[in-house]
């Protein structure tokens, strides 16, 4: 759509200052200036100069029209001029017309535009502009239903997702500042490029609100580093699957959940991040179970695993921050979980045996005769974070105290110690093996503040064989 | 009703397929790669199988990934391509 040469000018009938201008606008007719009125709502509005009816709002969007009366100089095809609302010398001197004002207040501030309405601008981005989004179409018929349509087509985890239509799609790139042509990440495993326009589809499957984007850009990032090794994660025959943990401001933004039920069902954004971000990696990547994912098992994780870590009930720094970022930024930690072994210690009140039953529990990661190759988050409980509070343990001294009690006899590790084959190589048998390779073990702070409970997220073969832990800043 | 307009999730790749190399009809004055991928166990296989094919008369050549979790390296699977007539890729445990 171009614009007519001269001027033009955009109103609506419900707006007070545009009913007002109207003998401005019929003396602007009569001094047989080129002249174009369009209409917003009322189609017969001005009847004094003809208006073009743009009830359809397509005129007012092209132009970019946020707030009427709005009045555009067009010389050769070119705004060369815009004034928003009426002041009158302004418009007395663009239109050349110096009586134009004559009985009309000097200023009147304008209504915004009907494009601005609620729900409008994605929709109308979607009518006018929907060439902005490199998608493919797909029109599904008037008899198929969208909920089995979209699941035949494989684009589901199993669960019902959110239709992705061009409207929703605009309103979730909304949520980020990014271009949407941008490449965000290679996903795995066919190595395909995962635009933000990509990410904001399946982020609309996944139940998303645009607010959640800059998160799921940021965990798709981390994800698909060679050290986290999506790939691999994917591909393995062990239960494992993508956790992401929030830090900083933007988890309260969400409303994410760090407490009561943290690691369950329940809130939006904890279920629909994680969501997201194996909805990508099925979608864009082509990793689907029996495909390349190959897990033995799995986990209910595998649908999705998010939370937040509770930093203001912490007696201890957020784990973003541990891991190099600064304090009040805004992050996502990615670690390889394989699920939740819940550890119940309601007896303990001294340091030093609520670390011993910790000990004890992380000990049976994957295998007790195992080591150095699962890593684990170890969650606290603010119950159980309150003992080692009170008794002034850092978190650093917790870890040192975990790695001594976690640092075992070779001999019993060993393969055939116990009367099991399955062990540590017979080479470590005069040993001390440390249960976690340095680095290994994650504490974050997150739980209802009722039960003397923590829980322990068990790892994937770690490190440089498998995953590392990574952590990316939320550019929102 | 009108019709729902959906965009696709997926990366819409249509990936090439390529036709599987035919398997040699016979060893004699071939080159066969025995490829490692690191995982515990897979070099008891492929010592075996090594010992078979020399017994044969076979040139074997011997690789290995540098972990059984990610994908082989381009560059060891272009030399495996450029210096193998066939190869044969150990999983074990």
């Amino acid at each position: 759509m171009t614009l007519p040469e001269g001027l033009v000018v955009f109103v609506k009938a419900s707006c007070p200052t545009c009913q007002t201008i109207v003998p401005a606008l019929r003396r602007l007719r009569e001094a047989a200036l080129p002249l174009t009125v369009y209409t917003q709502d009322d189609p017969r509005f001005p009847e004094v100069v003809e208006p073009v009816d743009d009830t359809e709002l397509g005129h007012s969007y092209q132009a970019g029209v946020e707030v009427v009366p709005t009045l555009l100089r067009v010389e050769r095809g070119q705004v060369a001029e815009t004034l928003q609302g009426w002041l009158r010398h302004d418009w007395e001197r663009a239109t050349g017309v110096p009586d134009l004002g004559d009985g009309l207040p000097e200023f009147r501030a304008g209504c915004g535009s009907r494009t601005l309405d609620p729900g409008l601008p994605e929709r109308l981005a979607a009518r006018y502009a929907g060439d902005r989004l490199r998608s493919r179409r797909v029109e599904l018929g008037e008899l198929e239903d969208v909920f089995e349509a979209m699941a035949e087509r494989g684009w589901t985890d199993g669960l019902p997702v959110v239709p992705p239509t061009p409207e929703r799609v605009f309103r979730m790139l909304a949520g980020s500042r990014r271009d949407p042509r941008e490449v965000v990440a290679v996903v795995p495993p066919d190595l395909a490029e995962c635009t933000v326009e990509k990410a904001a589809v399946n982020a609309v499957l996944a139940g998303c609100r645009p607010d959640y984007l800059p998160v799921v850009l940021a965990a798709l990032e981390a994800a698909c580093t060679s050290e986290f090794n999506v790939h691999g994660l994917l591909a393995t025959t062990w239960a494992a699957g993508p956790v992401v943990v929030v830090n900083g401001p933007v988890a309260a933004r969400l409303g994410m959940n760090s407490g009561i039920n943290v690691l369950g069902q329940g809130n939006r954004a904890n279920a629909t991040i994680g969501r997201a971000l194996q909805l990508i990696v099925r979608n864009v990547g082509g990793g689907r179970p029996g495909g390349v994912d190959r897990a033995t098992h799995g986990n209910p994780g595998k649908y999705t695993f998010c939370f937040a870590e509770d930093e203001a009930g912490s007696p201890w720094e957020p784990l973003s921050v541990e891991r190099g970022l600064a304090p009040g930024a805004s992050a996502v930690t990615l670690f390889a979980g394989s699920g939740v072994q819940p550890v119940a210690d309601q007896l303990s009140r001294t340091p030093e045996s609520l670390a011993l039953s910790l000990a004890a529990c992380l000990r049976v990661v994957a295998h007790p005769k195992l080591a150095m190759t699962w890593d684990a988050v170890l969650v606290v409980s603010p119950e159980h974070a309150r003992v080692f509070r009170a008794a002034g343990w850092s978190k650093a001294r917790l870890r040192l105290e975990l790695d001594g009690l976690l640092s075992i006899p070779g001999s019993e590790m060993v393969r055939g110690a116990g009367g099991i084959a399955e062990g540590m190589p017979r080479g470590v048998a005069g040993a001390e093996i440390p249960k976690f390779r340095p680095g290994g073990l994650l504490i974050v702070h997150a739980g209802g503040t009722a039960g003397l409970f923590s829980a322990i997220i068990g790892g994937w073969a770690s490190g440089a064989i498998g995953s590392e832990p990574v952590t990316r800043e939320v550019l929102e | 009703m009108t019709p729902v307009e959906l965009l696709d999730p997926t990366s819409e790749r249509q990936p090439a397929t390529r036709g599987r190399t035919l398997r040699p009809v016979s060893l004699e004055g071939r080159t066969v790669g025995l490829l490692d991928i690191a995982k515990p166990r897979g070099d008891v296989f492929l010592d075996r199988l090594e010992e078979l094919l020399a017994a044969r008369g076979v040139e074997v050549l011997r690789f290995r990934k540098p972990t059984f979790t990610k994908p082989a390296p381009v560059d060891l699977r272009h030399e495996i391509s450029v210096r193998c007539d066939a190869v044969v890729e150990a999983l074990a445990d």
